[in-house]
């Protein structure tokens, strides 16, 4: 008897060797797309969004590449997962996860072939990576005590992010800018005190770091241009017609001289507001709502900064720097916190004029001024700087430092294989896939600079035999060198963040025997 | 399809529109039913046990779940057969019942419908066959209640506990972290728990999870989180011995509810109702700075200018907070919640320790934590993980062994697991079975055959072979009288499930075998299917 579907019309099911096959074939399939962005002469690529206009972006960055994807694949979408998570928590780091996730199952999907049990390949997975983060752990450098050593670390982790990316030209620049701004924020991870704001025009070498607060706003007409020891207040209240707020409050009249009354009491009452914000004796007024031609005249005729319509970022941001607080109501000027800065100026930047609040209280926040030469350029460099900022936040909580240029993971490699050989039974053969995986790392490294990768490989297996070695790639002379001489750094935190993720990955997607897809939702077709 | 005919030989109309419908009647009604139900079955068979496996259900929005859950499996399949439907609400009553053992139940109802067809190929009638299946249901229930042990805590020894949710969580993915996690639901049932009473509301229990970090981070918190942050950036961000105004009245101008007009037509009383509305603001804030609040959480939104006083008045606040999540607070600190200014009283304010914003990774993520609360009993249970999927998967795993310690709570007989108690049950069903004389003789026979197939899947899934190993343990529990061998799926060397301490709770196995016998009665009774034909 035909046995009866259970599963509604649309709906499929795939079981076990299918299942698997699937999934594997789609786990590997996004790795070998994000693979050749890999590495500091990894390639970019180009993604263009089905939307209207079809936008253009040129990336580099695993995180961004996957966003924008459509997959259909569970097994690649877990995948992609596992890096917007990493994007969210570390930063950077997107690519490598992905890869070395893909890398752990094409060597599971070997294993399976040569009938070893998904379970036994998950145990011994979890084993190699526990290995291996302690053989990590056994290696790495803490450089907390001392703050020069550790600022030259941080300038190491923010060249070695950097180099894969577009800015890797100006990497030095960048480099210290990034560390600039983010020992600014004196270990908090708060990214947002980090202020990038993009004029395109000049070359990416013009880009600055500025001390300050840079607004993106112009200074209102017949406003001093220039304020030195400015007392700001920052401020979120109406300055369009202060309206009564009370709910179902009209106003009726009966002849046009009560209108001309009620428009004075109005305009009254706005003069009475700018009196008291004046009374709070500032020389500047920044409020995050539009400010009408009334009160503006008005605080140009006492000679204060009215700046208006500072969205909500930058209020925060102005408070934050200035020490400031923001204010909405202004009956108490004795007990209102005031920002202060040295000097207050309109600037130039390429065509656009901003204002910028130098010499300010709170050195926390600051802002990093890109120039490049287009759009697309801009904002792969946000996104480079961004990846940096990211790691560089984390390494200051956690300063624990492992070297870079696929050292880590050969240290890795070199402890699992250790332990495959003391290991009985059948794990000792996923252990063994588990250092194999690790090994790819470097290899995808070495195949995108376009260098012998077995070679290299080979020789720096070699040299990984020696106790303490500090071999690496180094990509740019094409041979093995040493990594701590180089300066090629990374955190240990996103390494560790990489081990981990991709080890869960792999083990969700290894323990799957079934998939079953329910019916595509029916959508009204408009067309 | 049959017609009728009445006595001038005139067909007669017995179903509404009759030649669309399609109609299944008797022995091949019950097979097509059989066959659908142990398809189902057939499905969950492999997530069975510590080496089960996960499957990858997509909904129809394209969101991928992975899980091995078995009624979060069904319930996502989208199933569309009305027997199948039968067994997805098999499953899901033994969540709602006892929260573990979904597989389980749903293997079992497929193991009685296989036997059941056989007997129905040798021309035994479905009644019989359920009314033998009933019988020895109640010699199985009886048998387990036989062989189950007391179980011995206290809340100052909860290792007993903490090893039975071990054993729910390691079938689960989690199973890398497990005895972090069932420590934590342990503690965190305990701490909830009313042992005179001997009960337990799982709803102090919240869990929550965020994406980020590792599973190993997962914590719980004595007290509560809100996915919220404070309403104004600079206010302070940890408040020791906070006294918290929970309000669901907006800090906003009144809005009264019956249509009313204010008319503005003289200067003066523009001037009134602007400084009235000024003093409104003023009033409410200081209401709550009078009560001596030190926190305020708020339903609704805030006004620019009274989130400013807010702050002004060094009183922190939180807007926008769900309606549970006010609920719980105000439970977990013992406020009330108050719905207008004029009632806030000191009296029902709630304290809390400490409340803290926590900032997670690069995002601007904030959750804000309430810990130490007067009314301690309402815990929180954060989960991290490394991605949604993960999360959403551990969530599940922590129900199902929070209903586990529960239910142990509630009734601290155990039976031991790895398959012991069926291996047990079936050789006592076998041994009644002779001394009924009726047909049922064979049906009983059959349920214990049926019993066999729980632990024969969980060798099964171990990799273990499944005909050799459970005869040997069959055996072995024969010879030696002890009903606890089980199955070794850890490969630890020994099959005495009390030496592995892998426990089940005694309720949790007793519903497995009454609600499988239920259902599969229940389709065995069925004997003409009518449905709308596809055309």
């Amino acid at each position: 008897m035909a046995i009866e579907r259970i599963l509604k019309d649309d709906a499929s099911e795939e079981k076990g060797e299918r299942a698997r096959t699937a999934s594997f074939v789609g786990a590997i399939a996004i790795t070998d797309l994000v693979k050749t962005t890999l590495g500091p002469k990894g390639m970019d690529k180009i993604l263009q969004s089905t939307g209207r206009g079809q936008e253009v972006t040129v990336t580099n960055d695993g995180a961004t590449i996957l966003k924008s994807l459509h997959i259909d694949n569970p097994a690649a979408k877990v995948l992609i997962d596992i890096s917007k998570v990493q994007d969210d928590e570390v930063g950077d780091g997107t690519t490598s996860v992905v890869v070395l996730a893909g890398e752990l199952l094409r060597e599971a999907e070997k294993l399976v072939a040569a009938k070893i049990h998904p379970m036994t390949i998950i145990s011994g997975y979890r084993i190699a990576a526990e290995c291996a983060r302690n053989a990590l752990l056994q290696r790495v450098v803490d450089n907390k005590e001392n703050a020069e050593k550790f600022k030259s670390d941080l300038m190491k982790i923010a060249k070695t992010t950097l180099s894969s990316k577009i800015l890797s030209q100006d990497k030095e620049h960048f480099a210290q800018l990034a560390v600039d701004a983010v020992m600014r924020l004196k270990g908090s991870t708060n990214l947002e005190a980090i202020q990038i704001i993009k004029k395109p025009g000049g070359s990416l070498k013009d880009s600055f770091l500025d001390e300050g607060f840079i607004l993106d706003k112009k200074i209102g007409l017949g406003q001093p241009k220039r304020i030195e020891n400015a007392k700001i207040l920052v401020a979120n209240t109406a300055m369009d017609t202060d309206k009564v707020k009370i709910y179902g409050a009209r106003v009726r009249v009966d002849s046009m001289s009560k209108v001309a009354e009620i428009e004075g009491a109005e305009k009254e009452k706005m003069r009475e507001k700018v009196q008291k914000i004046i009374a709070h004796g500032i020389n500047c007024f920044v409020n995050r709502q539009l400010i009408y031609n009334f009160p503006e005249e008005l605080f140009a005729d006492a000679g204060v900064l009215a700046i208006e319509h500072a969205d909500f970022d930058g209020i925060e941001r102005l408070a934050l720097v200035t020490g400031g607080e923001i204010a909405s109501t202004f009956d108490n000027p004795e007990s209102v916190k005031l920002g202060h800065c040295k000097l207050i100026e309109e600037i130039m930047i390429g065509e656009d004029k901003l204002i910028h609040f130098s010499g300010v209280e709170m050195g926390q926040a600051c802002t990093i001024v890109l120039r490049g030469a287009s759009h697309h350029m801009l904002d792969e460099a946000e996104r480079s700087l961004h990846d940096a900022l990211c790691v560089l936040s984390q390494t200051v909580n956690d300063t624990r430092v492992v070297l870079g240029g696929g050292w880590p993971e050969m240290v890795m490699a070199k402890a699992v294989d250790e332990l495959a050989r003391q290991t009985p039974g059948k794990k000792s053969h996923a252990i063994e896939a588990f250092s194999r995986s690790l090994v790819a790392i470097p290899t995808i490294i070495a195949d995108n600079a376009g260098l012998d990768s077995a070679d290299l490989v080979a020789q720096l297996r070699a040299e990984h035999h020696k106790e303490g070695c500090n071999a690496g790639i180094d990509v740019i002379s094409g041979s093995v060198g040493d990594m701590a001489e180089l300066g090629i750094s990374e955190s240990f935190k996103v390494k560790q963040a990489v081990l981990l993720s991709a080890t869960e990955a792999a083990e969700m997607i290894l323990r799957v025997d079934e998939i079953i897809t329910c019916a595509p939702r029916k959508r009204e077709d408009r067309m | 399809m049959a017609l009728a005919f009445d006595e001038y030989g005139r067909p007669f109309i017995i179903l509404k529109e009759q030649d669309q419908k399609t109609r299944l009647r008797g022995i091949e009604a019950q097979k097509a039913n059989i066959s659908a139900g142990k398809a189902v079955a057939r499905i969950l068979r492999t997530s069975l046990g510590p080496k089960g496996m996960d499957k990858i259900l997509q909904s129809p929005d394209g969101d991928v779940t992975i899980t091995n859950d078995g009624a979060t499996i069904l319930e996502q399949m989208d199933v569309d057969n009305q027997i199948a439907k039968l067994m997805v609400e098999l499953s899901r009553s033994q969540d709602y019942e006892i929260g573990d053992g979904t597989t389980g139940v749903v293997v079992m109802a497929g193991a009685l419908l296989e036997q059941a067809e056989r007997l129905l190929e040798r021309g035994i009638h479905p009644i019989r066959v359920a009314e033998g299946y009933e019988m020895a249901s109640r010699i199985a229930v009886e048998h387990l209640e036989h062989i189950s042990k007391k179980f011995d805590f206290e809340a100052t020894n909860i290792e007993p506990l903490v090893q039975t949710c071990m054993t729910t969580l390691s079938s689960k993915i989690v199973n890398r972290c497990k005895r972090h996690l069932a420590e934590i639901s342990v503690k965190a049932v305990l701490s909830v728990a009313d042992l005179d009473r001997k009960d337990v509301n799982l709803d102090m229990i919240k869990v929550e999870g965020k994406v980020g970090g590792k599973l190993e981070d997962t914590e719980l918190i004595y007290g509560i989180t809100v996915d919220k942050d404070m309403s104004h950036p600079q206010m302070p961000k940890q408040i020791e011995d906070a006294k918290i105004a929970i309000l669901t009245c907006p800090f906003e101008p009144p809005k009264p509810k019956t249509k009313h007009k204010v008319d503005i037509d003289t200067v003066e009383k523009f001037q009134t109702l602007r400084l009235q509305e000024q003093k409104y603001f003023d009033d409410m804030v200081q209401k709550c700075k009078d009560v001596g609040a030190t926190l305020v959480i708020c339903q609704w939104g805030f006004d620019d200018e009274a989130n400013h006083l807010l702050m002004h008045r060094n009183l922190p606040a939180v807007r926008w907070v769900g309606g549970v999540e006010l609920e719980l607070i105000a439970i977990a600190t013992g406020g009330r919640i108050v719905p207008r200014f004029q009632e806030l009283t000191p009296e029902k304010l709630g304290r809390a320790g400490l409340v803290r914003e926590k900032s997670f990774g690069t995002t601007k993520d904030k959750m804000l934590y309430i810990e130490h609360c007067a009314n301690s009993r309402a815990v929180t249970i954060f989960i991290r993980g490394g991605n949604k999927m993960m999360i959403e998967e551990t969530k599940r795993s922590i129900h199902d062994a929070l209903c586990v310690a529960r239910n142990l709570i509630r009734n601290n007989s155990i039976v031991y697991g790895g398959g012991s108690a069926e291996i047990s049950c079936s050789i006592a069903v076998e041994a009644a079975a002779d001394k009924y004389p009726g047909v049922e003789q064979y049906a009983i026979r059959a349920f214990a055959d049926a019993l066999d197939s729980v632990p024969m899947a969980l060798a099964e899934n171990s990799g273990l072979q499944p005909i050799e190993t459970l005869s040997a343990v069959k055996s072995q529990q024969i010879k030696e009288n002890n009903p606890h061998y089980g199955i070794d799926c850890n490969d630890v060397g020994t099959n005495n499930m009390r030496q592995q301490d892998v426990f089940e709770t005694l309720i949790g196995k007793q519903q497995q075998i009454l609600l499988a016998t239920q259902v599969v009665k229940m389709i065995l009774k069925i004997d003409d299917v009518i449905s709308p034909s596809d055309y």
